[in-house]
């Protein structure tokens, strides 16, 4: 079931300010890189220590 | 009839990354950071640099998750004190629950990946001091003895063992006379500090040994240990740890520690006392920091040699 807006009124709901939107961008930029990152680490480690002999 | 239905006021956030990476004590975790390596770069094994890299990396996070704790539980006196009063949270950028979140979820990722990365002997080591840090330091001792940081002071003490352990190289007595070094300059360290801070302390509630037993008691324990800090300082040279350079450094720091403490010992109740204790207090990082360095240096040369 699809509902949509009533034409003409702004939409209803929590509206964040700008240094609320851009504290919120900061900190899911910070765990999108912390992620990444851990990702990153956890492949390298993987692959020295699997060590030479898989590399081939 | 009509019905209203009312919505709990939300709150949003306007917390920034850089306000939880205040959570984490940056300056404190860069002294885990590198007490830790001293104790990597000690170790008769020395893993890849990657491998070691990632070990740093966790035990820093693990030290930064047990600071979380400690100001999620503290924020009430932390309000009360000027030296903490801008924290995150008793400055309302991050509530108490969010930072509880934080601290537990980078508690369990640190300890998991050092256990993944550097086995669970060194994962095992991690976990217990953030539980020593953020339990028993924190919500056990800190309101209730002013022997706080004698016993606390272990769990900052417990980095060099931990980077030891990350290497390979186990828990052995030269591990451990690093640990000692650390948990003997604790208390002549803070006890500095707390003679200047005695009256923030007091009115935090926080039993520190000057508004406990008195500034007498408090400078006579601070000469006493220091007294045996100086000669305990050289352990890790005699086990083989640290080399000549290392030794020039304990002597000379333990010399310049020694005559500060018995400044400090020697109060007249003139304002110069209060320099003194400043100057213990400045002088000790220097010392602890300059130990540690010299036996970095001698590892880092040791390896180029």
């Amino acid at each position: 079931m699809e509902t949509a807006l009533p034409q003409g009124l702004p939409p209803s709901g929590l509206r964040l300010t700008d240094s609320q939107a851009r504290a919120r961008r900061g900190r899911n930029l910070a765990i999108g890189l912390s992620v990444a990152g851990l990702a990153l680490l956890f492949y390298a480690v993987t692959i020295i220590k699997l060590g030479p002999a898989a590399w081939h | 009839m009509s019905l209203a239905l009312e919505t709990p006021a939300i709150r949003v956030s306007d917390a920034t990354p850089g306000d939880y990476l205040e959570l984490l004590k940056p300056r404190v975790m860069s002294l885990v950071v590198f007490t830790a390596l001293v104790g990597m770069l000690a170790s008769p094994v020395h893993p890849h640099p990657v491998v070691a890299a990632a070990s740093l990396l966790a035990i820093a996070v693990g030290a930064g998750a047990s600071g979380a704790l400690n100001m999620w539980w503290d924020a009430d006196i932390d309000a009360l004190m000027g030296r903490t009063r801008g924290r995150p949270i008793p400055s309302g950028r991050v509530t108490g629950p969010e930072a509880l979140a934080f601290g537990l979820i980078l508690s369990v990722l640190s300890v998991v990946t050092l256990t993944a990365v550097a086995g669970p002997l060194a994962g095992a080591l991690l976990a217990f001091t953030i539980f020593f840090y953020a339990v028993v330091y924190t919500m056990l001792l800190k309101r209730r003895t002013p022997q706080n940081i004698v016993i606390g002071g272990a769990a900052g003490a417990l980095p060099p063992v931990i980077g030891y352990a990350a290497a390979g190289g186990g828990v052995t007595w030269a591990s451990l006379s690093l640990f000692l070094v650390i948990f003997l300059w604790t208390p002549p360290h803070f006890w500095a500090l707390a003679l200047l801070k005695a009256g923030e302390y007091a009115k935090a509630g926080v039993p520190m040994l000057p508004n406990v037993k008195g500034e007498k008691r408090t400078r006579l324990e601070i000469l006493l240990y220091t007294l045996v800090l100086a000669p305990a300082a050289a352990a890790p040279w005699a086990l083989g740890l640290g080399g000549r350079a290392y030794l020039a450094v304990c002597v000379a720091g333990g010399a310049g520690m020694l005559a500060l403490a018995g400044r400090v010992f020697r109060a007249d109740g003139t304002a110069a006392d209060r320099v003194a204790a400043g100057r213990l207090f400045a002088f000790s990082i220097l010392y602890l920091f300059c130990l540690f360095a010299a036996l970095l240096a001698e590892r880092a040369l040791g390896a180029f040699a």
